[in-house]
């Protein structure tokens, strides 16, 4: 078998599927924690630091790259995942009782994952368009922490943040405990530590997230 | 016929062969006793339908006591009905009630095309064994058997494995179709035993390949194999199976590249 | 007595241990170029069918092999629970391959060959080596070594196990030694396909007929030799603890073909199995005899005893076994302890609702056991609860899927109250008459484990079973079938366009056209429930001359019924449950006849054949060595029609003696 074999085989694709969710889930940690200074409520100083941070470290910037690859990877083979799996089972049951053998959201994924991609569209179009392919920032009529401002002005917007926040918080559920165990990694004893993180991380992080354009909107950090 | 007094409704799924199209079939099922198991229940309508000069309802069994794994009824929405643990023919009527309507379909999935109402063809199973399912070694060619000291942690946890009575449940339970904990019982049993170390790499790198020519779908780690299967076979092979293939991919390529 | 001119048992000369060894390295070989151009078929896939299956397949044969369930990994093996003797002497407690050897002699009621049954002793050693290097996962101690328990019969402990699943882990051994050979291309395997009839060529079997039962075409097979591994026939009883498939047909057709059948009223009744609980049952469940090592066998002292068993104090419990069979206990061999309960519920002292069940009860080893983990475990004073928990955690380690499988059975908790259990049909020592080399009395027609009549004569020692199919499989076949192939390398493969297999192929074809055609008002499962209950009460643990009589004549009507009135629905040419019952019914029918007549015939009782009027002052069987000591070998002449052959069994080792486990 070569490494082509390695990549198409269920096994590889799930593989995969756990390192490129891993390396998400470590993205949204470094997002949370930088985001998260706005609490500093020193307006948006220190925020705004780490946001130009981010914008002009050149080895952030490689990351970034290899971020949107990432992304890329985790869709396309969800697709694929998705698809073959469809193939797998041509006639399908009348009768499913799937919440008797797992949990609902990780049988959803897919759907989950499909929202968080359409908050993805809107979020990317929100901040990364504006301090990436505008001048806004970069020519300092506007910090981060102003755009911040101005977005979740518009409680539609803080709500879809909200719920996408919803979604985000059990894709975590199933992915983070999932990951680990597509890449093998199942012990007596460690596994239920790693489920117990995994549910701390997939209820703290999409709250600190969904927190955010609350305070924001409200005027509770200025 | 009487036996007892219970009265169900039941949706079989009928189908004449693999070429032609299923439908559901609505029978009742009269007289019914608790004490019944579920495949005798099917046993008393199958003996009205034949003194009614109608067709009876075709499907797999064999020892009825819950190991030859040839049972394969998904129940209400589930592989082997609604209590854990157990294949249909351990599953007893005393888990339902009088006038419990019973949706009874045969396992889903590409791998195991149906051949007549609830029997399916599982030989996809045995063709997974017949890639690397096994020890290589023939007739005569052992030692004596206690030369292999064996850590009994290992040896019960193997056996845990190799409990698996290759049903399909784990396959019809899952909502990809993926035939991973099948596969991994196997891979399992024979990676945690001394005499399975030297076709190790070779053995799931042909399984997991047979696996995927077969047509079942990618695992998703769900879960619901190992909440359905009837032996409580564990995610823990499944993990364990991963390491084994991410391990011989990469010692292959040592080898080869 | 002399030996019927029409058998030869082939028995090699020499001292008994010198037999094998000797013939193993003097029976004619077949060179490896030959082989590949010899065709073998194996029918069933069970232990003894796996195992020959694989095992030739890697001497080169070109084998072909059939099995009737989905898979080869169903068959009817997986299900034994307890264990696999062998003569290993692990735990050096004194067990030899001549201990093995006598107690099997013995515990068959002296009416099994003492050369067979020494070749068994002497190979079963390798049985254990060659599953273990297979990855069978036995149970093993804290120090890596394999562990062993006691069954029925012995005073050793000789019995390996993999907890209560023993049959389905060798099984699964076999299945994968032959699975590989499938997948390299060396067995071709023929799945859900039942084998209708065997063909005969100029006095040679040749092949078989089957049915492919998805399509429900006929098939014909090729073989330069056959060998039926198609188990024993225990659901002539119908309710039995055989798989619900299990079935004479593929050994009926060859005996009708001219294979003698041996010893067919040799039926094991098994003392722990789940009573019956009402008439829809469709099987029996055992409880496998390795719970004699820590159940204890009791009944209430008084008559129709109505309270609950725990109610019942300890000096108001009749151990029976342990009463009368103080040397073995409740580890007396199957045959005897089926009886005593027969004996105690007749009487009266029956419990349950039916009262046709006595007490199987671990309350006692489960406290012996709490307290040795107490004192493992440096608890002093434990609490008598703490005793109790500690015990069961013992117990469940043991048996933990047999108590589970009884209490979603029966719904009741057998941790906590004693199992009701009751003797139930579970293997038959008869079958297929067959010579050392275990070829039937056609030559190139083979037949090894159940389906043989066997190294068991006329009762098998529990955890034998798997001894006995694998040895032939793996250990015996591989040899003895040289000394007739090796003769056949000039023979090249028959076409099967040969009259002969249109022959077969077209009675095959006219059975099932005459099945479909009846078109009566009767299923088939009613006139098996019919035969069961005839074989049952009139063949059953106990026989008598009278009853036998009855019955034959009973099942002669049966069968003509049977012909006339039964339905079976559907078509040929697809699958079709209701029609591969019919035939199986057919042929059980046929046998369950044979059974009687030869119970009739057997004018003593012996092992599992117990006949009311021959028994001892204490109830126990009584052999007439001088008239019976013989293998009742059957020819089959015209319906209802069997002529008997006698093959005189010679102990030249063992003095014949009455069995005495007290």
């Amino acid at each position: 078998m070569t490494k082509s074999g390695f990549v198409t085989s269920s096994i590889g694709k799930k593989i995969l599927m756990g390192i490129t969710g891993l390396f998400l889930i470590s993205f949204l940690l470094i997002h949370c924690f930088i985001n998260a200074l706005i609490f500093f409520n020193d307006g948006g100083e220190t925020f705004n630091k780490g946001a130009e941070f981010m914008g002009t470290n050149w080895l952030i910037r490689a990351m970034e790259i290899v971020l949107f690859i990432g992304i890329f990877a985790h869709i396309f083979l969800a697709l694929k995942l998705t698809i073959d799996n469809r193939k797998a089972r041509p006639v399908g049951y009348m009768v499913v009782n799937g919440s008797a053998n797992s949990t609902w959201y990780s049988r959803w994924m897919g759907l989950l994952g499909t929202l968080i991609l359409m908050f993805l569209v809107i979020h990317l179009k929100h901040f990364w368009v504006v301090s990436r392919f505008t001048d806004e920032i970069t020519s300092g009529k506007e910090t981060m922490f102003d755009e911040m401002r101005e977005v979740f002005e518009n409680p539609i917007v803080v709500a879809v943040y909200c719920l996408s926040m919803v979604s985000l918080a059990y894709h975590l559920l199933h992915g983070f405990q999932s990951s680990f165990q597509s890449l093998g990694l199942n012990h007596k004893k460690y596994t239920p530590i790693i489920k117990s993180i995994g549910i701390i991380f997939a209820i703290l992080i999409p709250l600190i997230f969904a927190s955010m354009p609350i305070v924001m909107h409200f005027g509770i950090i200025k | 016929m009487s036996h007892g007094n219970m009265n169900l409704t039941l949706k079989v799924w009928k189908q004449k062969n693999k070429d032609t199209k299923g439908r559901f079939e609505t029978y009742h099922a009269k007289g019914i006793s608790p004490d019944m198991s579920f495949l005798e229940m099917f046993d008393v309508v199958n003996e009205q339908l034949i003194t009614e000069n109608k067709e009876p309802i075709a499907f797999d069994h064999d020892c009825r006591e819950g190991i030859c794994g040839a049972c394969s009824m998904y129940i209400n929405g589930r592989p082997h009905g609604p209590k854990g643990g157990v294949t249909t023919c351990q599953l007893h009527m005393r888990s339902f009630k009088s006038g419990d309507t019973i949706v009874v379909e045969p396992w889903r999935s590409a791998a195991f095309p149906v051949i007549k109402d609830l029997a399916v063809d599982r030989s996809s199973f045995d063709r997974i064994i017949a890639a690397g399912g096994f020890v290589n070694v023939n007739t005569g060619n052992a030692k004596d058997a206690n030369n292999i000291l064996i850590n009994k942690d290992h040896a019960d946890e193997a056996f845990n494995a190799a409990a698996c009575i290759g049903c399909g449940a784990c396959v019809a339970a899952c909502k990809n179709s993926s035939a991973m904990l099948f596969v991994s019982a196997k891979v399992s049993q024979l990676a945690l035993l001394p005499q399975g170390q030297i076709e190790r790499e070779d053995r799931v790198l042909n399984m997991v390949k047979q696996m995927d020519e077969e047509g079942f779908g990618n695992c998703t780690n769900i879960g619901a194999c190992e909440a359905e299967c009837p032996k409580s076979i564990s995610l823990e092979n499944i993990a364990r199976m991963n390491r084994e293939y991410s391990s011989a991919i990469l010692a292959q390529n040592k080898l080869h590249h | 007595m002399a030996t019927s001119s029409k058998l030869n048992a082939k028995i090699p000369d020499g001292t008994l241990e010198s037999k094998w060894t000797k013939y193993r390295s003097t029976v004619h070989l077949v060179n490896p170029a030959n082989k590949r151009s010899l065709e073998i078929i194996v029918v069933g896939t069970g232990l003894a069918g796996s195992s020959a299956a694989s095992s030739l397949a890697e001497m080169g044969y070109k084998v072909k092999v059939f099995c009737f369930q989905d898979s080869p990994r169903r068959a009817h093996s997986i299900a034994a629970q307890g264990g696999v003797n062998a003569a290993k002497n692990y735990q050096n407690d004194g067990d030899s391959v001549y201990r093995l050897f006598y107690d099997t002699i013995k515990g068959g009621d002296y009416r099994a060959r003492e050369a067979n049954v020494h070749r068994l002793a002497e190979v079963s050693g390798n049985i254990i080596d060659q599953c273990v290097a297979q990855g069978v996962p036995f149970a093993r101690e804290y120090g890596g070594t394999l562990s062993n328990r006691s069954f029925g019969g012995t005073q050793v402990q000789r019995t390996f196990y993999a907890a209560g699943q023993t049959g389905q882990q060798l099984l699964l051994g076999a299945y994968s030694a032959l699975q590989r050979q499938v997948g390299m291309g060396a067995v071709k395997l023929m799945a859900r396909h039942e084998m209708m009839d065997v063909v005969n060529i100029d006095g040679k079997c040749r092949g078989i007929i089957a049915r492919d039962l998805i399509t429900g075409k006929l098939e014909r097979h090729f073989g330069h030799a056959v060998l039926l591994c198609t188990g024993g026939y225990g659901n002539v009883f119908y309710l039995s603890t055989n798989a619900m498939g299990c079935n004479v047909t593929a050994a009926w057709k060859a005996h009708k073909k001219g294979a003698f059948f041996g010893n067919p009223c040799y039926t094991q009744i098994h003392p722990t199995c789940i009573p019956v609980s009402g008439d829809h049952q469709s099987k029996l469940t055992l409880m496998s005899e390795s719970l004699r090592n820590d159940g204890r066998i009791w009944v209430p002292k008084k008559q129709g005893d109505t309270r609950r068993p725990n109610e019942i104090p300890e000096e108001e419990r009749d151990y029976y076994l342990e009463r009368r069979y103080p040397a073995f206990g409740n580890l007396v061999p199957r045959d005897v302890a089926s009886r005593a309960a027969k004996e105690r519920c007749d009487a009266g002292y029956g419990v349950g609702t039916s009262k046709m069940a006595v007490y199987l009860d671990f309350a006692f080893n489960t406290a012996r056991y709490g307290t040795i983990e107490a004192t493992k475990n440096n608890l002093h004073n434990p609490s008598k609860e703490e005793i109790i928990r500690l015990g069961k955690e013992v117990v469940k380690e043991k048996y933990g899927n047999l108590f589970d499988m009884y209490k979603q059975i029966t719904g009741e908790d057998p941790y906590e109250i004693p199992m009701r259990i009751y003797p139930a049909v579970h293997y038959t020592m008869g079958g297929l008459w067959v010579d050392y080399n275990l070829m039937t009395t056609v030559p190139g027609l083979y037949a090894l484990g159940e389906a043989n009549f066997s190294d068991h004569g006329a009762n098998r020692l529990g955890a034998s079973a798997l001894m006995q199919g694998l040895a032939d499989g793996y250990f015996v076949i591989p040899y003895t079938i040289g000394d007739y192939l090796s003769d056949e390398i000039r023979t090249k493969s028959i076409p099967t366009d040969h009259e002969a297999f249109v022959k077969a192929e077209a009675e095959v074809q006219e059975r099932i056209t005459k099945l479909l055609s009846i078109k009566g008002t009767k299923s088939v499962d009613s006139f098996h429930k019919r035969l069961g209950k005839i074989m049952w009460d009139k063949c059953g643990m106990a026989r008598n001359a009278s009853g036998l009589q009855s019955a034959i004549l009973e099942i002669q009507q049966l069968k003509k019924e049977f012909w006339l009135d039964v339905r079976v629905p559907g078509e040929a040419n697809e699958f079709n449950p209701e029609l591969e019952k019919a035939h199986r019914v057919a042929d059980f029918i046929e046998l369950g006849e044979l059974m009687c007549i030869d119970a009739l015939t057997r004018n003593e009782s012996c092992g599992g054949h117990f006949r009311e009027e021959y028994q001892t002052a204490d109830g126990e069987a009584l052999r007439d060595d001088d008239n019976y000591a013989y293998v009742a070998a059957w020819e089959y002449i015209a319906d209802s029609n069997f002529e008997l052959h006698k093959e005189e069994l010679k102990y030249e080792n063992i003095k014949l003696a009455q069995r005495n486990y007290a």
